[in-house]
């Protein structure tokens, strides 16, 4: 595999600025994505993996967020520093995004073939016959049978598997670099979700484009990723290899998480769940954001957020406990 | 498609029923033709004898028989002032109503649309608050004074526009701005609404992934989504215009048929009042069936369903 890095995050901040407080949703995110490499993004619902996905597409919705510090390095250049024009252009083209919602996801007044062929007419400057048969190409290439009848179909007309293959050629359509799949399977029926994580896969070894999965579910990491990173209320906590981060889970976050997905083999009892809540992205606690419910925490868990420790050439976690003493 | 139009049409000839009632009971409540056309110092029997004449004679059950049975074979009477059949003056009058209708919707709609997309896209900023204070004048604003002070301001002081009468291109400015701007309101709000659900959805964030231009994304992708609402509202809207042409044609001396409404009323002309507003309600139930229709070719999701 190639090691080129496609995509740095460097301490990534993006923040809501509400009328009832900040709600710092990104905290401090950093990570690199190889080229050709899916890393998946794990964490419970609202601990900030869309909105750090929003804030590499520059795309945050509006009503008070703000991306306030950082650097996203993306094929050499700081994308933050782009300006609305120059994003355009790499949007689409050199990263590209896969969202959550078919039903929602593509414009319902508008053919399949029109809503491809708009997103394919910025790569190819070509005829509108050339373009049409790359649109009806693309559509085979996510599994689509008989494209062209397709083509003339609105989404209503499409099953949700179907929409979401179609919104997913629309993504890769100006073959990006880096993918952005917001929990592309969440919205799916148990089966198409297999299918479609088939689908990706095979289209991410064929083009060697780099992914950012955005998952909850720790089975699809298992089946998907090379690599892992573990998000806790706006921080990635721990990262590394899936076979090590699976193997030996470092951070008690990661642990507890691990330990509560459901294994068929083995005991029948209860399932092991971690006590408390997430703390209010309002109102981060100083120290480890997870001190309150960590069955380890010390004084100084909540006093200093812990630095990344390295556990192995690439894997780390933020945890004190991993401190050389 | 065809159950549902049947199923329209049926639903009005019923409305339709009940406004011919409504209009003949009403209009019978406002007193005696008979007592305008006539001296004050008139003779019973000559009182009698007109009355007889315009067939007001008899119980009122007995004359809205006739009326039912003479509407039914398609006759609506004749005007008592103007001596012909009403639905004659009606369609004589009614070219000159739809010859200012659609620059009323046209202006409406080039200054409502643009100012809700641009609300839209400024929700909460100076500019949405100032369209909205656009769209309150014009809804605040009754059309009798808009119109008066129109006149005054163009054509007395400055001489710039015909005050009133049917003519040339610069006869239609005025009226068609004091009946338009009743509706730049109603485009107004609900384009801004409708647009603010568009641009939050996933749709538009896709558009913009594809990297697609922000003008593609607004007025392409938004809109065209937005303005399903607005079509909706369509028949409603022309419906507003049909009947607040009564007030312009008036102000304007406009010879349409909302003069011709104004004009049977003040005359207790009630075949001519009956027709007017028979066939105007037969206007606005056409109008909006056709408008309903229209709206499945634009949103495919009603087309096939």
């Amino acid at each position: 595999m190639n090691t080129q890095t496609v995509l740095e995050v460097r301490n990534l901040h993006t923040h809501f600025f509400l009328r009832r407080g900040i709600v710092k949703a990104v905290d401090g995110v950093s990570f690199t994505l190889a080229r050709g490499e899916v890393l998946g993004l794990v964490g419970e619902s609202g601990c900030g993996k869309s909105v750090t996905a929003l804030s590499i597409m520059r795309l945050l919705p509006r009503g008070g967020a703000r991306t306030i510090q950082g650097q996203i390095w993306l094929d050499g250049t700081d994308i933050l520093t782009h300006t609305p024009r120059q994003m355009r252009d790499v949007r689409g083209r050199k990263i590209s995004m896969a969202l959550q919602d078919p039903q929602t996801s593509l414009n319902p007044v508008f053919t399949i073939g029109a809503q491809l062929r708009e997103a394919l007419m910025r790569r190819l400057r070509a005829a509108q016959a050339a373009i049409t048969q790359a649109a009806i190409a693309a559509l085979r290439a996510v599994d689509i049978a008989a494209p062209e009848q397709r083509m003339g179909q609105y989404p209503h007309q499409m099953s949700g598997g179907m929409k979401q293959r179609v919104v997913g050629a629309i993504a890769i359509s100006g073959h990006p670099d880096v993918l952005i799949a917001d929990e592309p399977t969440t919205a799916l029926d148990v089966t198409i979700q297999l299918q479609y994580l088939k689908l990706l896969k095979r289209l991410q070894q064929d083009t060697n484009m780099a992914i950012l999965f955005i998952t909850h579910d720790f089975g699809v990491v298992a089946r998907m990723c090379d690599r892992v990173a573990v998000m806790y209320a706006g921080r990635i906590v721990e990262c590394g290899k899936v076979t090590d981060v699976f193997a030996h889970p470092s951070h008690p976050y990661t642990k507890a998480l691990i330990a509560s997905v459901t294994k068929l083999k083995g005991s029948s009892g209860r399932l092991p769940t971690i006590e408390g809540q997430p703390p209010s992205l309002m109102d981060i606690p100083i120290g480890c954001r997870f001190a309150p419910r960590c069955p380890h925490a010390e004084q100084r868990c909540r006093d200093i957020y812990p630095p990344s420790f390295p556990i192995n050439d690439t894997h780390t976690a933020d945890c004190w406990q991993l401190a050389p003493s | 498609m065809k159950r549902y139009i049947a199923h329209r049409l049926l639903q009005g000839v019923l409305l339709l029923c009940l406004v011919a009632s409504i209009v003949f009971f009403v209009g019978r409540l406002t007193g005696n033709p008979a007592d305008l056309m006539l001296p004050e110092d008139v003779s019973a029997e000559d009182r009698a004898a007109l009355i007889q004449v315009l067939g007001l004679d008899g119980p009122l059950h007995e004359q809205f028989f006739i009326f039912v049975r003479n509407a039914l074979h398609g006759d609506l009477g004749m005007s008592i002032r103007m001596r012909q059949p009403a639905v004659e003056a009606f369609f004589s009058r009614l070219p000159n109503t739809l010859a200012i209708i659609p620059w009323a919707i046209l202006l409406a709609m080039a200054v409502g649309i643009p100012l809700g997309v641009v609300a839209a896209l400024h929700r909460g900023g100076w500019i949405d608050r100032m369209a909205g204070a656009i769209a309150v004048l014009g809804v605040a604003i009754p059309s009798f004074w808009l119109g008066i002070l129109l006149i005054f301001v163009f054509s007395v002081q400055l001489g710039w526009l015909p005050s009133g009468r049917m003519g040339g291109p610069s006869h239609y400015v005025l009226p068609v701005i004091t009946l338009g701007t009743f509706l730049i309101a109603g485009f107004m709000r609900l384009v801004r609404s409708s647009m603010l659900e568009v641009m939050d959805s996933e749709y538009i964030k896709l558009a913009r992934i594809k990297g697609l231009r922000e003008s593609v994304v607004i007025w392409k992708h938004g809109l065209r989504n937005a303005l399903i609402p607005v079509l909706t509202l369509w028949g409603v809207f022309v419906g507003n215009l049909i009947t607040g042409a009564i007030v312009t044609e008036t102000i304007f001396a406009w010879p349409g048929i909302g003069r011709l409404t104004y004009e049977a009323v003040i005359f207790r002309d009630f075949p001519l009042l009956q027709a007017v507003i028979i066939l105007k309600s037969i206007l606005i139930l056409s109008i909006n069936l056709l408008v309903d229709i229209l709206y499945a070719y634009v949103d495919p999701r009603i087309r096939l369903a």
